[in-house]
C-alpha cells in the first residue's frame, strides 16, 4: 500500500510520455475540416492571361494541392500525383505557394504536369486562408465547396487508399 | 564608461527587439502594438519560435498580414480570430481557457495541489522514521 500511490503516478506517467513519443508534433490538426473552403481567383500559372477561380470547380469534388518547386517534398510526391490525374477521377487543381513562375513552369516541363488548372499564389495569401504551413499539403473539397480532408505532407497511394477514395466513394465517386 | 556600456547594452538590446523586415509603422505606439501581438503568435514552420522572431516566409507574410489588419483597423481579437480560424489555437503562444484546453491549464495547479497533499499525509501519519534517532532530549545538557 505505502508504495501503490507512487508506483501509480510513475505508471501514469510513463504512459503518458509514451503515448507522446510517437507523435508528429509538426502535424498541426486543420480547424478547418469541415468548413467551407476559401474562395480564391488567381492567374493561371501555364497561361497567365487566364483565371483560375474556385467557383468554376463547384457542383462536384475536387483535389486542391499545394506545391512549391523549392518544395523538396513536393518532388518527392509528384510521381503519385502524376499517377493518381491518370484516373481522371475528380480535377486535381495546383497552388503555386511562394514560387517563381518561370521556375515553377520548368519543374512542371521536367516532371510532368498532373494539374488540370494551376493557381499562382505568389504572395501567399490564399495559402494563408487555407491555413497552410508547410508544402505539400492536399485538400479535398466537396461539392458544396467543404474541406473534407487535409494531407500534411506528401500524398502516397496509402494515403489515397485510405483516406481520399472511401471519401469519394461517399460522395457518389468511384 | 559605465555609462556608455549602458548605452551600448541598450543599442544591442533594440536590435533584438525589432522585426526582421522592416514594416512602415506610423508611429510607435503602432510598433509596439504590432510587437506585441507578433510575440504572442506562434510561426507553425518552426514550432518554437513566434512569428515576430521568425525569418520562415510564412512568418514573413503573417507579419504583414497582421500589420495590414492592424491598417484596416481590426483589433488584436479580431486578428486573433483570424488566424485562429485557419491554424488553430495552436497558432495562439497563450492558448484560451476552454473545455479543451482545460487539462492544460488547470493540470500542473491540481498535480501541485495532489503532491502537497500527498507530503502532508505522509509527515502526519508517519511519525519519527524507526532509523532515524528519535528526538533529541534537551534536558540531558541542562
Amino acid at each position: 500500500m505505502r508504495y501503490l500511490i507512487p508506483l501509480l503516478l510513475f505508471l501514469g506517467l510513463g504512459v503518458l510520455l509514451y503515448a507522446g513519443l510517437g507523435k508528429d508534433t509538426r502535424r498541426v490538426p486543420s480547424p478547418l475540416i469541415d468548413k467551407p473552403a476559401a474562395t480564391f481567383d488567381l492567374p493561371e500559372l501555364r497561361n497567365p492571361a487566364q483565371r483560375v477561380v474556385s467557383k468554376q470547380f463547384a457542383g462536384k469534388p475536387w483535389l486542391l494541392n499545394v506545391w512549391g518547386s523549392w518544395c523538396v517534398a513536393c518532388q518527392e510526391e509528384h510521381p503519385v500525383l502524376l499517377d493518381y490525374a491518370k484516373s481522371k477521377q475528380i480535377p486535381l487543381v495546383g497552388l503555386n505557394w511562394k514560387d517563381d513562375d518561370a521556375t515553377a513552369l520548368r519543374w512542371l516541363a521536367t516532371l510532368g504536369d498532373p494539374y488540370d488548372a494551376v493557381a499562382v499564389d505568389a504572395e501567399g495569401r490564399v495559402a494563408i486562408d487555407f491555413g497552410v504551413y508547410g508544402a505539400p499539403e492536399t485538400f479535398l473539397i466537396d461539392a458544396n465547396g467543404v474541406i473534407r480532408f487535409k494531407q500534411i505532407g506528401p500524398l502516397t497511394p496509402e494515403v489515397i487508399a485510405s483516406e481520399i477514395t472511401p471519401r469519394l466513394a461517399a460522395m457518389g465517386v468511384q | 564608461m559605465p555609462r556608455a556600456v549602458f548605452a551600448l547594452a541598450f543599442v544591442l538590446l533594440a536590435s533584438l527587439a525589432h522585426a526582421i523586415d522592416p514594416l512602415p509603422f506610423a508611429n510607435e505606439a503602432e510598433e509596439r502594438r504590432f510587437q506585441a501581438l507578433a510575440q504572442e503568435l506562434r510561426c507553425l514552420v518552426c514550432q518554437n519560435q513566434n512569428i515576430a522572431d521568425s525569418d520562415a516566409g510564412l512568418a514573413k507574410d503573417l507579419r504583414k498580414e497582421v500589420f495590414e489588419m492592424m491598417r484596416a483597423g481590426k483589433s488584436d481579437d479580431e486578428i486573433k480570430q483570424f488566424l485562429t480560424e485557419r491554424y488553430g489555437d495552436f497558432v495562439l503562444y497563450r492558448p484560451p481557457f476552454k473545455a479543451s484546453t482545460f487539462v492544460l491549464w488547470v493540470g500542473p495547479l491540481l498535480i501541485l495541489v495532489a503532491g502537497f497533499a500527498i507530503a502532508r499525509g505522509m509527515m502526519l501519519r508517519g511519525g519519527p522514521h524507526p532509523d532515524l534517532p528519535g528526538p533529541i532530549d534537551d534536558k540531558v545538557d541542562r
